[in-house]
Formats: C-alpha cells, sequence, structure tokens
C-alpha cells in the first residue's frame, strides 16, 4: 500500500500532477457553485437547504431529459434546467418552507432533509441508481505537453468562476442584491419601507435552487447522471460551508475553489486520504477560528 | 371639518403575549407636527411600531388618507405613504452609505432627490461610500432621517432622534425637523427629550400605560408645565 | 397508582412476553434502535443540540465489538465494554469540536464528522471495507455459563441491556446535571450568567448520548453478527433522527415508539426497494409541518388537553 510519498513529487509525472489538479479544480467550481446556493439560501431564510444535492441531481436529470425526449441541445438546457427546477423551487418555498420559519431552524433542516430523501428516492425508483451518460458539448481537447486539457472541463472551469463572479456582482454591486443583503440584516425593517420581503425571499430560494440545478447541468457531461449524483456531494459541500462560514459570499466562492484544489493535491500526495481531507480540514479550522475563515459569529 | 391625515381609534398592540397598548386615539391633520410624549415603557414606540403595522398583533383602527390600515402588512402600509425610522436608526452594515439612502423605494411622487438630500446633509456626501455603520451615531441619525426623504411619504414616524446625540447634533436634527415641516411633511414625533419636543411641535399627545391620556397645544405648553412634568415624572 | 406507574408495568409484562409472539430477532434489533434512539434524544430533547451524525457512534461500537469478540476472540462483555468506550472517546473528540457552533452549524459538523469516519471504515482493514464483519460468533455470557446461541435467551439479555441503558438515560435526566442541561437548552445566556459552564455539560451529554450509541451498536452486532458500513452511514443518522421524531423529542418512551414504528415499516417495505426512501422522507415532511411533537408528544398533549377540559 503507497504510504505518505510526497518526496516523491519529481517522481510523480507531471501529467499526474496537473490531471489531479485539474480535477481539483472542477471539484472547487462545483463546491464553489453549491456553497455559494447554500450561503444566500441561507442568509435569507436562515434555512440549511439539504435539499441543494437533490436539486443539483433534477439540474442533471432535467439537461438529460430535454436532450432524450425533446432534443433540447446542452446550451438550451444550461437555460431551461434552471428555470425548471427554480420554478419547483418556488412552489416548495411557498407550500411548505415559508410556513416554518417562525420555528426553530433545525426544522427547516429536518424539511428540507426530507424532501431530499422524497426527491432523490423518486427519482432513484424511477430511474435505478446506476448513471447514464450525457454526450459532452465539446468534444476534444488541447494538448498542452505537460498535460492534456480536455475542452469541456476547461469550458465548465471557466463558466463556474463567471457564474460565482457574476453572483457576487449581483448580490454586491446591484440595488436588488442591496435588498437582499438589507432584508438578510433586518427583515422586518426592510418590509416597513415597502419592500415585498417574502416575495423577496421566494425569489432568492428559487435563484439558489437554480444555481444548483445549473451546477447540475455543467456536471452532466463530466459525471454520469444518477439520482445519488448530488447525495454525496452535499455532504461534502455542508464541510466546505463550516470551513469558509457563511459570512461573506466572496468567501464561499475562495474557500471552494480551494478546497477542491487541496483535494486534488491530496489525490497526488496521499491518495488515500482525498476522500477525507476536507473533513480534517474542517477539524483543523473549528479548532482554530470556529466562525470558519471567513465568517462572523451571528 | 377637514379630515386629519392620520387618525388612531382604539388601538390595542400585543408583543407575543404582552398587551402593551390599551387603546390608543389621537389624530393628526396634514402638515401637523405632533409629538408622544410619555415615560419609559408608557408604548410609545409600540404605537409607531403599531402604525407601521410591525408588532405582533393589532387590532382598533389606524386610519390614512382615509383607508384603513389595520390588518394589511407593513410594506402595504409604507406604500400608502408613511414612512418610518425606528430608534435604534436600524443602519444596515452590509450596505454602504448611499445604498442605504437608496434602499427605501420611493413610494409616491414628491419626494426629495438624492441630491437635495446630499444638500441638507453635507456630511453623508462625503461619507457616501462609507460602510452604513461606521459612521458616528449623529451622523447615522441623519442617515435615517435622510432616506425616508427620497420615498415621496407624507407621513413620517420619528422615534427619538435626539437619543444619545450631543447637543449641537441635537440642535442641527431641530432644524432639519422644522425645514420639513416647511416643506409640508407631516410628522408624528416621539421624543424623551421633552425641551426639544416643545421647539417644534403643535401638539404633544400624553401615553400612558398605552392609552393616551392628555393632550397640550404648543400655546399651552407654558401653563401647562407642571402637568407635564408631573407625567413624565421628571 | 398511577396512569403511569400502571401503563410502566403493562410495558415491561410486554416486554416480557413478547418473544412468545413475536420474533426474538426483530424484537432485539427494535430494542437495538431504541435505545439508539433514546440515546439520540437524550442530546437532541433534553440538550437541545441536534445531531446528524450519530451513525458513527453506534457503527463504531458495532465494529468494535466484531472486532474485539472475532478477532481477538474476547467474551462479548468486553465487546460490550468496548462498544461503549469507543462510542464514548469518538464522541469526546467530536464533541468537543462540534459544540464550538451552535445549531445548525453543530448539525452540520456532526454530519460532516460522520461522513468523514464513514470514509474512513471504507478504507481501514479492520472494518472489512465493503463486505463489513460478517460471522460474529455468539460467545457465551458469565465466563461461559450464560450461552446465547438462542434467540430466546439472547432477548432476555438485550432486553436488560436496553433496561440498564434506559435506566442511564432516566438518572441522567432527573439528576442534578439533567436540571442544568434542561436550563441550559431553555436559555442558555441566563445560565452562563448564573455561572454554569455550558459547554462542559453539552459536552457531557453529548459523551453519554455516544457512549449509549455505543451500547446499541454493540449489542446489534452481538444480536445480528455482522458489522457494515451501513451501520456508519448518512442514512443511518437520519433514521435515528426521524425514529426520534415520530415517537416524540425530549419525551422518554417516544424514541422507543418511534424505534418500533420505523423498523416494523422497514421490514414492511423491504421489498420495495428504494421507495422506503421517499416513504420516510414524506414523514419527516409530514411530521415538521404538522406533527412537530412526535406520536407521543401529540397524545399525551390531547390527553392533557382532555383532562383540562373535563
Amino acid at each position: 500500500m503507497s504510504g505518505f510519498h510526497c518526496y516523491d513529487i519529481f517522481a510523480i509525472p507531471m501529467q499526474a500532477w496537473f490531471g489531479q489538479l485539474l480535477l481539483g479544480l472542477i471539484n472547487g467550481a462545483f463546491y464553489a457553485m453549491l456553497s455559494l446556493g447554500l450561503a444566500v439560501i441561507f442568509g435569507m431564510l436562515n434555512v440549511i437547504n439539504f435539499a441543494h444535492g437533490a436539486q443539483y441531481m433534477m439540474g442533471a436529470f432535467a439537461a438529460w431529459l430535454l436532450l432524450g425526449i425533446l432534443d433540447v441541445p446542452f446550451w438550451a438546457s444550461l437555460v431551461l434546467a434552471p428555470i425548471i427546477v427554480g420554478l419547483f423551487g418556488v412552489v416548495l418555498e411557498r407550500l411548505l418552507l415559508k410556513r416554518i420559519y417562525h420555528l426553530d431552524h433545525l426544522y427547516g433542516f429536518l424539511l428540507t432533509f426530507g424532501l431530499a430523501l422524497v426527491i432523490e428516492g423518486l427519482f432513484q425508483w424511477k430511474w435505478g441508481s446506476s448513471g447514464a451518460p450525457y454526450p459532452s458539448p465539446i468534444a476534444g481537447g488541447w494538448n498542452l505537453g505537460f498535460m492534456y486539457l480536455p475542452k469541456y472541463r476547461g469550458f465548465v472551469v471557466v463558466a463556474a468562476l463567471a457564474i460565482c463572479l457574476a453572483t457576487w456582482f449581483a448580490i454586491e454591486r446591484t440595488r436588488l442584491g442591496a435588498y437582499l443583503r438589507a432584508a438578510t440584516e433586518n427583515p422586518t425593517l426592510v418590509r416597513a419601507f415597502g419592500i415585498n420581503v417574502p416575495r423577496l425571499i421566494t425569489i432568492t430560494y428559487g435563484v439558489g435552487v437554480g444555481l444548483a440545478a445549473l451546477a447540475g447541468v455543467l456536471a452532466a457531461p463530466i459525471q454520469q447522471v444518477s439520482a445519488l449524483m448530488g447525495t454525496n456531494l452535499v455532504l461534502v459541500v455542508f464541510a466546505v460551508v463550516v470551513i469558509g462560514g457563511m459570512g461573506s459570499i466572496m468567501g464561499s466562492i475562495v474557500t471552494g475553489f480551494s478546497l477542491g484544489l487541496v483535494e486534488g493535491l491530496t489525490k497526488v500526495c496521499y491518495p488515500p486520504g482525498s476522500n477525507t481531507v476536507i473533513f480534517v480540514v474542517m477539524a483543523l479550522v473549528l479548532l482554530v477560528k470556529p466562525a470558519g475563515l471567513f465568517g462572523q459569529t451571528k | 371639518m377637514v379630515e386629519p391625515l392620520l387618525k388612531v381609534a382604539g388601538l390595542q398592540a400585543w408583543y407575543g403575549e404582552s398587551h402593551i397598548l390599551h387603546g390608543v386615539d389621537f389624530e393628526i391633520g396634514r402638515g401637523e407636527l405632533v409629538t408622544l410624549l410619555g415615560r419609559n415603557g408608557a408604548g410609545k414606540t409600540t404605537t409607531l411600531r403599531a402604525i407601521m403595522g410591525i408588532v405582533g398583533k393589532r387590532r382598533g383602527s389606524v386610519t390614512f388618507e382615509g383607508r384603513e390600515t389595520v390588518g394589511h402588512p407593513s410594506n402595504q402600509i409604507a406604500r400608502l405613504g408613511i414612512a418610518y425610522c425606528p430608534e435604534e436608526r436600524g443602519i444596515f452594515s452590509s450596505l454602504s452609505v448611499e445604498e442605504n439612502l437608496l434602499l427605501p423605494p420611493v413610494v409616491k411622487p414628491g419626494g426629495l432627490s438624492l441630491e437635495d438630500i446630499y444638500r441638507l446633509f453635507p456630511n453623508l456626501e462625503e461619507r457616501r461610500r462609507s460602510q452604513g455603520t461606521k459612521l458616528s451615531g449623529g451622523e447615522q441619525q441623519m442617515l435615517a432621517i435622510g432616506r425616508i426623504l427620497r420615498t415621496g411619504a407624507s407621513l413620517l414616524l420619528l422615534d427619538e432622534p435626539t437619543e444619545g446625540l450631543a447637543p449641537v447634533i441635537v440642535q442641527r436634527i431641530g432644524e432639519i425637523i422644522r425645514q420639513l415641516k416647511e416643506r409640508g411633511f407631516t410628522i408624528l414625533l416621539v421624543e424623551q427629550n421633552f425641551h426639544f419636543a416643545a421647539t417644534v411641535a403643535d401638539r404633544h399627545y400624553v401615553v400612558e400605560d398605552g392609552r393616551v391620556i392628555d393632550m397640550v397645544t404648543a400655546a399651552d405648553v407654558k401653563q401647562s408645565l407642571g402637568k407635564l412634568q408631573a407625567y413624565l415624572g421628571v | 397508582m398511577t396512569a403511569r406507574n400502571i401503563s410502566l408495568f403493562v410495558a415491561l409484562v410486554l416486554a416480557l412476553i413478547a418473544p412468545f409472539v413475536a420474533y426474538p430477532v426483530f424484537l432485539m434489533t427494535a430494542l437495538c434502535f431504541a435505545l439508539f434512539a433514546g440515546a439520540f434524544n437524550l442530546l437532541l430533547g433534553y440538550a437541545g443540540l441536534m445531531s446528524f451524525g450519530h451513525a458513527m457512534f453506534f457503527g463504531m461500537a458495532a465494529y468494535f465489538f466484531g472486532h474485539v469478540v472475532k478477532a481477538w476472540g474476547l467474551p462479548p462483555e468486553v465487546g460490550l465494554l468496548a462498544g461503549v468506550l469507543g462510542g464514548a472517546a469518538l464522541g469526546l473528540v467530536t464533541g468537543a469540536l462540534a459544540i464550538r457552533r451552535q445549531g445548525i452549524y453543530f448539525a452540520m459538523i456532526t454530519l460532516a464528522f460522520a461522513q468523514m469516519i464513514y470514509f474512513l471504515c471504507v478504507q481501514m482493514p479492520f472494518t472489512g471495507g465493503e463486505d463489513g464483519l460478517q460471522g460474529i460468533p455468539r460467545r457465551a455470557l458469565l465466563g461461559g455459563l450464560l450461552p446465547i446461541t438462542n434467540d430466546f435467551t439472547l432477548y432476555y439479555v438485550v432486553l436488560a441491556i436496553f433496561l440498564f441503558g434506559y435506566g442511564c438515560i432516566y438518572r441522567f435526566i432527573h439528576s442534578p446535571f439533567g436540571q442544568v442541561l434542561k436550563a441550559i437548552r431553555d436559555n442558555e445566556q441566563r445560565a452562563v450568567s448564573l455561572g454554569y459552564e455550558a459547554d462542559r455539560y453539552k459536552l457531557l451529554a453529548f459523551v453519554l448520548s455516544a457512549a449509549l450509541s455505543g451500547l446499541a451498536g454493540a449489542t446489534k452486532a452481538m444480536v445480528l453478527q455482522f458489522a457494515t458500513l451501513t451501520d456508519v452511514s448518512a442514512g443511518l443518522s437520519g433514521e435515528v433522527v426521524l425514529m426520534a421524531l415520530v415517537g416524540g423529542l425530549g419525551t422518554l418512551s417516544g424514541p422507543i415508539v418511534g424505534a418500533y414504528i420505523i423498523i416494523t415499516m422497514q421490514n414492511y417495505l423491504a421489498g420495495f426497494g428504494e421507495f422506503v426512501l421517499v416513504i420516510q422522507g414524506a414523514i419527516f415532511v409530514v411530521i415538521v409541518m404538522a406533527f412537530r411533537k412526535g406520536l407521543v408528544g401529540e397524545i399525551s398533549a390531547w390527553w392533557k388537553a382532555r383532562k383540562h377540559k373535563a
């Protein structure tokens, strides 16, 4: 069994290094997108959306179904799937979530946990748990010498970055974002100024869910589209969120990408640790800065 | 008989289980500046919050421009033309000064423009990009007042605007309030500082134990001084 | 004889005659999970801390038991002790870190730790990875005097363990420690201002809950004679939350009722595969939306309301 061989670094081919770092960057992109959605939802609703992984999976499935049934190409699904799943999120919020805001926040956690079980269970029941492939919309790749970069994967990293930065911009630099930030701080006062805060909350949840679904569409050509693709991912994203703290948008983005890279690095130096390294980082952060790297103790 | 702008009748309000207001009655005419006086815990702030619709439960009647507002959510009440400046000021720390100023949406035409507000409060213009809560107490108070002037609201609810501020700033705020009155705003003021209230108000209502127990006009203040001091426990 | 004492007596009699009418293995499994749910409820219902990773204590204890009894050939008492101590130790380490945050963060942290344990269990040789530890022998207890290969006999042993575990819970709740814990749960700031170190009490409750979960897990390994990855899975963590919820948080008998309901349901729906998850999820949703007090909680609230009307 291979042990800790980091002194072997230069014995590990460059291909393996960069291959893993790219993989790490891609994973980090998804961690960032998903923890961003979770943070936005948590800020406004004070609910940890356990169903986030299931909604990510729904996005991938939407793209797969749109392709299989209606021959809708990937690029159109990038727009349609988030809208469809986002609307579903709006229904969930209006019907269920809205009625429990006055309760202890743990009930929101339990409710979304139950919803995740229902959604994933239904998808698993109907389509089984083995994955279905989704064709890559950009074939081929570039041979960079020190590594082979598939075009689609390069696109995913750039797209994820663009999405994260666009979300950051929307929240930190626009009028609607100001409404969101203010309502997160003091929803009663914002409502007393004439802003329909309940509607703002519904929209926020819908957009957060849509973000998860968008990540799902991007993931479809890379992973197999399966009912369980969100389950394990969401648990890691929770750890990412605890590490970053949910205080800042930029913090969530940076933490997500960084942890993806850390995971990739671990895969090169010490493969058996790659599954658990993020949790170990979480333990360390809790020891040193419990509020999270970018968090403020609320 | 001119219809009052705001008419409060038999207003009761609860915070959870606590029954704070037991039947408040008063009215304000258009363009008037009226104060609510009373000791701590009398229910003055609760009255403002009840008018705005942000207490737990209300009963009774609050009509604005003839329209009943009890039973309506606070965002609809704001859109009728009422604006609220809370006691704790409520400046948003995640917004800059300018974002704070631009946050309350314009609900009716006739409000001040951003330039007008900066002319009224030049020190806010200087600090427009700063984080809202990095301002001093006096500046935050001016920001809290300034941001509701843009909305076009005709009735302003001001809760203890001079609390905890230095005398020179209190004076400045008094000037501003007088200017606002000249511009035609109707103002309902809650004040602990009676001397300040006396310099700006047309009428004073005295609140005790969740009820209005007396009313004194500006003209009668001098001769009612003893009575008022007794009410306020001064 | 109060109504409460009568119902306790009846329950005890039922428990004693149960193996004559139902399958002992089913009953024993239910008892293990009832203890597990009770241990979880101690933390949530009385300390106000929701752990979403409790399976790590249950499962690791099962592995410890299996390893001690099968690989080291020691008697089952030692295995049970290993389970309890293992659970407690794991509880101490994870609890010390998790308690640094409150509420939802606490739940997420416990979930993350449990996931970490899960991955470790996949890789560690002593757990047997995907296959798990199978064929754990049922050695006799009390130095060979009490053979337990017979399900019937084993039932009474498990019942004794269950009663002991629940006895611990009961004693803890009604002890001074328990009262302080309730005070902290209801108003932490007040308790702290009165001089109580809230974190210490919470950690104590956490470790106790983990130890009892370990007892449940080790007992389960003793009964069913295997320990697998399912025992440390997030699914199991969610199930124990469901059991406590269904039965009623903060009630003593709630978790027992909840465990029986969920185990029975799983038996009946075993043929439906993944649909069990849908049902479980739906139950979660329905309870959170409409029956937050759980079965026992709602019934006792209804009973109290009736008494008041009379």
